[in-house]
C-alpha cells in the first residue's frame, strides 16, 4: 500500500508529478490551480532534479512544453479556462507535431474572465480539438483526488504510448478541497530517448524533426490520415467508463467528473422513495462511452445528464442514446455546484412531475 | 591551367557538409540562404552537429530544418524562443538556437523574445530583419521603415499611425539577461564573415552558460523590396544600416571570458 | 615571386543566377551565363583565368554553389 495522505486536489497533481518522474514544469499561474506551480516550486527540483519554469504567459508555457517535450522527456503544465484557452494554438501544433506532453485544465465557470468557481464549461473545447484542425486529446475527467494522483501517472503512459497530448480535466472543486490519497512510489525520471525526439543529431542517425507543416496537401492529408488512425485506435482501447447500478434501472444519471459525485448522492436520494438509479460516468470523455448509452437506452424511461454547463456533455449523450429514450438536462454555469437535492428535485419534475 | 590547383591541399571553399545538398527554396540572392550557409559552417567548424538542436521560426525560413542537416523543431509563429527555452531547460548540456524574422520576433513573438532574453536564456537566438514580412508576400513589418513601402503600407509607412520600426537588438541588450549582443548583416563578403564570427562565438559563449546571445542579421528581401539581389544589397547599405546600425551592442567583458 | 592562382567551379544546378559573386570578383572572372538550370536560373560562368582565389563569391553566394581552389606558385 502507498503513502497515505490527507491533500489539497492541486497539492496532489504536484506530488503526483513528482512521483511520475516528471522532467519538467511550465506553468503560469490562474486561480484556482496556483498551488500547482507553487508546490512544485517548493519541492520539485530538490526531490527529482525536474525543471520547474514560471512562464510569462500561458502561450510561452504550452511552447516550453513543445520543446522540451520533443525531447522525449516527461512534460507538463496545468492552467485553468482562460489560460487553457491561450494554449489552444500549442496544443493544435503539439497535436499535429506528435509530442507527449500531459495537462491539467482545473476548470472554472466562463465564458470570459468568468469566476474563480468550478466550472465544466470546457467540455467541449476539451474533446472536440480547441484549436484549430482534426485533432483530439485524450482527455480524463476524475472525479475524485485519488484518480487526479492516479491520472497524472497514466496520463503519461498515455501520452508517451499514443505519443499525443493527454488532458485532465478536472474543475476548481477538486482542485481545491482536501481529501484522503494514496500515493504511488517514487518512479525515478526515465534516461531513455525516444527515437524521434530531437536531442542533437548523432553521425549514425538521420536527424530528427518534429514539424506540424508540410506544404503539400498529398503528405499533409496522409499525415491527417495516420492522426485519425490513431484515434481511432484510442477510441478502441482507451474507453474508461464506470457505470452503477445501470442493470435494472429505472433512469439514469449521467455525469462527469465532480458532477458525477453530486449524482450518485441524488440517486441515494431515489432510492430511498423507491426509484432505481443507475450512473454512467465517463471517466474518458474523449474518448467517449458512446456504447455504454447505448447498451441501457432501450432498457431505462429515460437519462438525466446534469453538468456544470449549458449542456456540452449532452452532445456526445445525445449521440449515445440515439433517440431512444427521452434525456433532460439540469445545468448550473457561472461557478455555481448543483446540490444532490436540487439534482434530485429537478429529476422529480422533469421525468415524474409531467412538468417541463 | 596547372593541374596541381584543384588537389585537396588547395581547396579554400566548399560548401559546409551540414548544409544539406539541395537547393534552398529561397529566392535568388536573400540573406536567409546565407545566414543558413555560414551557421552550417560553424556548425562544422566547431563540430557540434551533434550537440546543436535548432527552432524555426514561421517565415521564409519555416521550412529551415528542410536544409540544416541537425535535429530541429518547427515553432508556431512568433514562439520560437519560448520553444528554444523548452528544450534548453531539460537539456542545458546541449547548443540550442532559434532562428525567426523580423515578424516573428519582434511582432508576434516580442513577448516570448522578451522574457526570454529577460530570464537570460542560454540559448542563441537569430534574427533575420528583413523589414518585411517576407513569407506573406511584402506586408508591413514590426521593423519596415519609416515612408517604405509594403503591400499594407503602399503609400509608405506613417509612423503616427502605424508605429516606429523597432529596434529589438537596442532592446533586448538593455535586458542583464542578455550576454552578447550584436547587429550584422551578410550583404559584402567582409560581412558574412564578421557574422560568421559572431555565431561562432555565441556558440562558444553557449556553452560557458552565461546568458543569452543574440544576434540580428540586417537582411534584404529582394522579392518583396521589388529588386534585383544587387540593388537589394545597395538598398540596405542606403535605407537599412543608417537606422539599423552595424556593430556590437554588448560584449563580454574581457575578465569575464 | 610568390603569385597566386585561384580557381572555381561552380554548381549550375545550385546556382540561382543572383549575380552577387559577379557584383564581387575583383578579377572578373564571373559573369551572367546565357543558359537555364533545371531550376530556371541563368546560372553564372567563368569568363577569364584571373582568378586568385580570394573566395569573395564563395562568401556572399547565398546557395554554396562555389567551390574555391588556391595555390601558390612559385615564378
Ligand atoms: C498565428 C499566425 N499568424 C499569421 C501567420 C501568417 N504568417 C506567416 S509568416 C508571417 C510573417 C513572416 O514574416 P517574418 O517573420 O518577417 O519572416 P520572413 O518571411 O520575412 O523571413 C505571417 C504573418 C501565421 N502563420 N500564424
Ligand atoms: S520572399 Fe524575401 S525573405 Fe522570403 S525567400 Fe524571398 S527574398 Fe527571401
Ligand atoms: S575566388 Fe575571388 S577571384 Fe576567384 S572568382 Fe571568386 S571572387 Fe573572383
Ligand atoms: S552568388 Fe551563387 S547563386 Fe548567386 S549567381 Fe553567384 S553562384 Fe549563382
Ligand atoms: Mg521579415
Amino acid at each position: 500500500m502507498g503513502e497515505l495522505k490527507l491533500m489539497k486536489g492541486n497539492e496532489a497533481i504536484a506530488e503526483a508529478a513528482i512521483r511520475a518522474g516528471a522532467d519538467a514544469y511550465f506553468g503560469y499561474p490562474i486561480t484556482p490551480q496556483s498551488e500547482v506551480l507553487e508546490y512544485l516550486a517548493n519541492e520539485a527540483e530538490k526531490r527529482t532534479g525536474m525543471v520547474i519554469l514560471q512562464a510569462e504567459s500561458e502561450v510561452a508555457a504550452i511552447n516550453m512544453v513543445y520543446g522540451a517535450g520533443g525531447t522525449g522527456k516527461k512534460v507538463m503544465t496545468t492552467s485553468s479556462s482562460p489560460g487553457i484557452s491561450l494554449m489552444q494554438e500549442g496544443l493544435s501544433y503539439i497535436a499535429c507535431a506528435e509530442i507527449p506532453c500531459l495537462l491539467v485544465n482545473v476548470v472554472r465557470g466562463g465564458p470570459g474572465l468568468g469566476t474563480i468557481q468550478p466550472g465544466q464549461s470546457d467540455y467541449l473545447q476539451a474533446t472536440k480539438g480547441g484549436g484549430h484542425g482534426d485533432y483530439k486529446l485524450l482527455v480524463l475527467a476524475p472525479n475524485s483526488i485519488q484518480e487526479m494522483v492516479d491520472f497524472v501517472k497514466e496520463g503519461f503512459d498515455l501520452a508517451f504510448k499514443y505519443r499525443n497530448p493527454v488532458l485532465i480535466l478536472t474543475d476548481g472543486v477538486l482542485g481545491q478541497m482536501m481529501e484522503k490519497v494514496e500515493l504511488f512510489d517514487q518512479i525515478p525520471r526515465s534516461k531513455e530517448i525516444p527515437s524521434w525526439a530531437t536531442v542533437g543529431k548523432p553521425p549514425n542517425r538521420e536527424r530528427n524533426i518534429l514539424t506540424s507543416l508540410n506544404l503539400q496537401p498529398e503528405l499533409m492529408e496522409k499525415h491527417n490520415e495516420h492522426l485519425q488512425a490513431k484515434y481511432r485506435e484510442i477510441e478502441k482501447n482507451e474507453i474508461r467508463v464506470e457505470t452503477i447500478n445501470c442493470e435494472g434501472a429505472d433512469y439514469i444519471f449521467t455525469s462527469f467528473g465532480l458532477t458525477s459525485r453530486i449524482c450518485i448522492k441524488a440517486a441515494q436520494l431515489a432510492k430511498e422513495k423507491g426509484i432505481k438509479i443507475g450512473i454512467i460516468r465517463p471517466i474518458t470523455v474523449y474518448p467517449f462511452p458512446y456504447e455504454t448509452y447505448a447498451k441501457y437506452a432501450d432498457k431505462v424511461k429515460g437519462f438525466f445528464d446534469v453538468e456544470m454547463n449549458a449542456g456540452q456533455m449532452l452532445e456526445d449523450v445525445k449521440l449515445g442514446v440515439l433517440g431512444k429514450a427521452p434525456i433532460k438536462f439540469h445545468g448550473r454555469m457561472g461557478g455555481m455546484v448543483p446540490t444532490p437535492d436540487e439534482v434530485f428535485h429537478v429529476f422529480e419534475e422533469k421525468f415524474l412531475g409531467g412538468k417541463e | 591551367m596547372n593541374d596541381t590547383l584543384h588537389l585537396a591541399e588547395n581547396l579554400v571553399y566548399k560548401r559546409p557538409k551540414t548544409l544539406i545538398n539541395v537547393a534552398m527554396h529561397y529566392c535568388p540572392g536573400c540573406g536567409h540562404s546565407t545566414t543558413h550557409k555560414i551557421l552550417c559552417e560553424v556548425i562544422d567548424e566547431l563540430n557540434i552537429q551533434s550537440e546543436v538542436i535548432g527552432v524555426a521560426p514561421v517565415g521564409c525560413s519555416v521550412i529551415a530544418y528542410d536544409y540544416l542537416n541537425i535535429d530541429m523543431q518547427e515553432a508556431a509563429h512568433g514562439r520560437a524562443s519560448a520553444v528554444a527555452t523548452g528544450i534548453k531547460r531539460v537539456l542545458p548540456e546541449k547548443l540550442v538556437f532559434s532562428y525567426q524574422g523580423d515578424g516573428d520576433l519582434a511582432a508576434i513573438g516580442t513577448a516570448e523574445t522578451l522574457h526570454t532574453c529577460n530570464r537570460g536564456e542560454n540559448i542563441l537566438i537569430i534574427f533575420i530583419n528583413n523589414a518585411i514580412y517576407g513569407m506573406t508576400g511584402g506586408q508591413m513589418a514590426p521593423t519596415t521603415l519609416e515612408n517604405m513601402k509594403s503591400t499594407t503600407t503602399p503609400f509608405g509607412r506613417n509612423v503616427r499611425k502605424m508605429g516606429y520600426p523597432i529596434k529589438m537588438t537596442d532592446l533586448v541588450a538593455t535586458l542583464p539577461g542578455t550576454y552578447y549582443v550584436t547587429r550584422q548583416s551578410v550583404h559584402t563578403p567582409a560581412n558574412v564573415r564578421k557574422t560568421k564570427a559572431a555565431i561562432k562565438k555565441a556558440f562558444e559563449y553557449q556553452r560557458l552558460d552565461r546568458g543569452t546571445c543574440f544576434i540580428e542579421v540586417v537582411s534584404n528581401c529582394p522579392s518583396n523590396w521589388k529588386m534585383t539581389p544587387v540593388d537589394s544589397n545597395k538598398w540596405l547599405v542606403e535605407n537599412m544600416l543608417p537606422f539599423y546600425s552595424l556593430g556590437d551592442l554588448k560584449v563580454p567583458s574581457k575578465e569575464e571570458n | 615571386m610568390a603569385k597566386v592562382k585561384g580557381d572555381v567551379i561552380i554548381d549550375i544546378d545550385v546556382c540561382k543566377g543572383c549575380l552577387l559573386c559577379v557584383d564581387v570578383c575583383p578579377t572578373k572572372t564571373l559573369a551572367p551565363g546565357t543558359k537555364v538550370n533545371q531550376k530556371g536560373y541563368i546560372y553564372v560562368v567563368k569568363v577569364n583565368d584571373d582568378c586568385t582565389g580570394c573566395t569573395n563569391c564563395s562568401t556572399i553566394c547565398p546557395d554554396a554553389a562555389i567551390t574555391v581552389y588556391r595555390e601558390k606558385i612559385n615564378k
